[in-house]
């Protein structure tokens, strides 16, 4: 079977032009013998033409709109989300659009899709291209109905003024297109006021959603590749320094499809220890993988514990001396000396799956001297260099090629299990499909560390917090994965993972207030933290709220009363533009709109309760 | 040599008899949108149906299909089956979508033997059938409007 989502669109466009950060700047679109303006029959035409103003979308002779999705669609439809942007600057017709996710060409800039940022990071510039767009579309269209582009209107996939219409289709068949712009031109481009939108903010229907619901969707688990073979995965009982000392398969030698059984040496140092059962077929490697004996000697944190790792949380939490300074205002220290009362609270989580439904899977071919990886994932410029270290490849012989994602929750930002099928593509000489089954899927997955948080407060002789001390205890995955994202402490000393203790910089005000995170480093040296949906909301932001709700109690306040008194939106947490306008008074608008709306305190039936938690 | 039918067509399968019918359906007559998700009857994504009842083809070996009829997601072409495919893209039920032609395939299989099934009849039949993204709540709404619609 061909691989059915991983197509080269045909009009692929070799004059585009190659931009590395953002590809924004135009190219040209080829210049055809120009169209009379006394053309009232634009059914003819060039049918073969393309428009592709800028990477990000490519508008055929017959008006379909292909728009290039850098992002990973795993359940947000970020592919939808993005074409509306397209769409709605270029005056496109919505069933005219079609989306595609794009391969790992240098073309599309760094690609990453997670913390909530596709539509963020990529706005401004997708709809200055979409402006673009329109504004080449309006002119030729202009120009062939004889009219002052000023005097026209681009919507529906049309260009019209008054009665008269010309369609895109028309336009790019028979207009002239060529045209192009300085990044200065581009930044410049009319962007629409809201009130012009049509698609942004409305309900739309998902392009993902059909195919979904017939069973059409291609993952990258639904991939396959003539003459290929199966892999399935031998883990060993740590993440990181065991080593295999012997490998038995005699057991699996007559299982019908069963070939061989390969050790994995992998010079980035990222899979270690690890073996693969390969076959003919999924089933007879599962059944190998059962039968084939490996001996390992075990890593040095074999015998560590999920209670390990808690403790060794709570040693460094304890301590306050220990961590990177997150935010330090005013001094906890003089405020817990002078406190009139005082009250601490420690919060455990626990380590966390992801568990995609769609297990851990990859296909990989060498052809034509590229390195062809078929798979799902979300942060492909994380792991290009290492599987470019791994591979000792360059990037530039590598191609990730994307797919639906079955499920992302942050598991697939990295995609450490590319590399094993890579390395055993090379060394048998067939495509290898690497599929996990779900217990290897859990065992090997980077999960969200278990985390420590303590929190003391100190009050002051009227009732009033005088301060608090925050002190977060995890793995870091972006320790691990991507180091150069950690951030600086506020001091200048040491540096953080934001994703571990975000929401401990919140929008209460507090005189005196100190968060610190700290690393676990047992958990770090026992297993590869990762970044778990938002990763630190999923604990910070739940101690953060729950000690709220304990120190009002203990000031004899109504908790909403409580926050809205911390939320007075001065200082630091007065907001500012353009992400953060109006600050902590936003948060505290919706809390008093909840409160009203929900009937805060009123009677309610027995063991029935309200509480409250707010989440920004 | 096993015969049965696959969405109305006849099919052999010359594998072993315990090969799992889910690897047979997908890698043998490569039809994918039957999904692997546990291996243990555990998450319903592999859900197909075998003489008109969902089973989870996972666990259900290819030799229990001998002579029966199996309909993947791809040959639901029942009034019902279409009914909650229409109710589905009205719902904008399926995010990630991995677990979804499980889940139309486990209500198509209710809907046959209960074409109005009440709330707690949808729960109590969909239960088997996760989905990581919570849809859950859209889930149900589909099926009941799929039902209303007379499927």
């Amino acid at each position: 079977m061909a691989i059915k989502a991983s197509r080269i669109p045909l009009s692929r466009r070799a004059f585009l032009v190659r931009s590395a950060n953002a590809g924004l700047i135009m190219g040209l679109g080829t210049l055809l013998p120009g169209c009379s303006r006394d053309q009232a029959d634009f059914s003819g035409g060039d049918a073969s033409r393309t428009f592709a103003p800028t990477v990000w979308f490519e508008i055929d002779g017959q008006g379909g709109i292909l728009v290039n999705i850098a992002k990973a669609e795993m359940g947000q439809h970020v592919g939808t989300a993005l074409a509306r942007v397209v769409a709605d600057e270029l005056g496109a017709a919505w069933d005219a659009i079609s989306i595609k996710y794009v391969d790992t060409d240098p073309k599309w800039g760094y690609m990453v899709t997670g913390g909530s940022w596709s539509v963020f990071t990529t706005w401004t510039m997708l709809s200055q291209a979409g402006a673009a767009g329109r504004t080449v579309l309006r002119d030729a269209g202009a120009a062939m109905l004889g009219v002052d582009p000023a005097d026209c209107t681009v919507a529906d996939s049309a260009v019209r003024a008054g009665d008269a219409v010309v369609t895109f289709a028309e336009i790019v068949r028979n207009g002239d297109i060529s045209r192009s712009f300085s990044e200065e031109e581009l930044a410049a481009m009319p962007i629409k006021p809201a009130s012009e939108r049509r698609f942004i903010g409305k309900p739309v229907t998902a392009k993902d959603i059909p195919p979904k619901t017939r069973g059409e969707a291609v993952y990258g688990l639904d991939t396959e590749l003539p003459d290929m073979v199966y892999a399935h995965p031998l883990i060993p009982p740590t993440r990181y320094g065991s080593t295999i000392r012997a490998i038995d398969d005699s057991a699996a030698k007559d299982i019908r499809g069963y070939l061989q059984t390969i050790e994995i040496s992998d010079p980035s140092n990222t899979i270690q220890g690890w073996a693969l059962a390969i076959g003919e077929s999924f089933p007879a490697v599962m059944k190998a993988a059962d039968a084939v004996s490996v001996d390992w000697q075990p890593g040095p944190t074999a015998e560590v514990g999920e209670a390990d790792i808690l403790r060794y949380g709570e040693r460094l939490a304890a301590d306050r001396s220990s961590g990177v300074l997150v935010v330090d205002d005013g001094d906890v220290a003089v405020a817990r000396e002078s406190a009139a009362q005082t009250h601490s609270g420690t919060y455990r989580t626990s380590t966390a799956l992801h568990f995609t439904l769609e297990p851990q899977n990859a296909l990989v071919e060498f052809k034509d001297g590229k390195c062809h990886i078929h798979a799902g994932n979300q942060w492909q410029s994380l792991i290009m260099p290492v599987l470019a270290q791994a591979l000792e490849i360059p990037e530039s012989d590598i191609v990730i090629h994307q797919y639906y994602l079955g499920g992302g929750f942050g598991r697939r930002l990295f995609g450490d299990q590319m590399i094993p099928a890579a390395l055993a593509a090379r060394e048998l000489g067939r495509p290898v499909k690497l599929v996990f089954q779900r217990d290897d899927d859990s065992r090997f997955d980077c999960c969200r560390s278990a985390s420590v948080q303590q929190f003391d407060a100190s009050f002051d002789a009227d009732g009033n917090v005088t301060g608090i001390e925050h002190a977060a205890a995890a793995g870091w995955p972006t320790l691990s994965m991507a180091p150069g994202f950690l951030a600086d402490g506020v001091d200048g000393n040491g540096k953080f993972d934001t994703f571990s203790v975000s929401g401990g910089d919140h929008w209460y005000t507090l005189a005196n207030h100190r968060v610190r995170a700290l690393n676990n480093e047992l958990a770090q040296r026992t297993f590869l933290p990762g970044w778990l949906r938002a990763v630190g909301p999923g604990w910070v932001g739940w101690g953060v709220e729950s000690f709220m709700d304990e120190l009002a109690e203990i000031a004899g306040k109504d908790p909403i009363e409580f926050r809205l008194e911390h939320l007075d939106a001065s200082g630091k947490n007065a907001g500012k533009a353009p992400e953060a306008v109006g600050g902590a008074s936003r948060l505290a608008n919706v809390l008093r709109d909840v409160r009203d709306r929900s009937g805060w305190g009123r009677e309610l039936p027995e063991n029935e309760g309200m509480g409250v938690a707010v989440c920004h | 040599m096993i015969e049965f039918q696959v969405n109305g067509s006849a099919v052999t399968s010359e594998r072993p008899d315990d090969k799992p019918l889910l690897w047979v359906i997908r890698d043998e007559l490569t039809l994918k949108g039957t999904k692997f998700g546990c291996g243990i009857a555990m998450c319903g994504a592999c859900t197909v149906h075998l003489d008109g009842t969902a089973i989870r083809s996972c666990v259900t070996p290819v030799s229990a299909a001998a002579g029966k009829s199996v309909t993947t997601i791809e040959g639901l072409d029942s009034a019902a089956g279409k009914a909650l495919q229409e109710a589905w893209v009205e719902e904008q039920v399926p995010q990630c979508g991995y677990c979804q032609s499980g889940q139309i395939m486990q209500a198509a299989s209710l809907l046959a033997s209960n074409p109005s099934p009440s709330d707690d009849e949808i729960v109590t039949a969909l239960n088997g059938n996760l989905c990581r993204c919570m849809a859950y709540t859209r889930i149900k709404k589909a099926v009941k409007s799929a039902s209303e619609r007379g499927a």
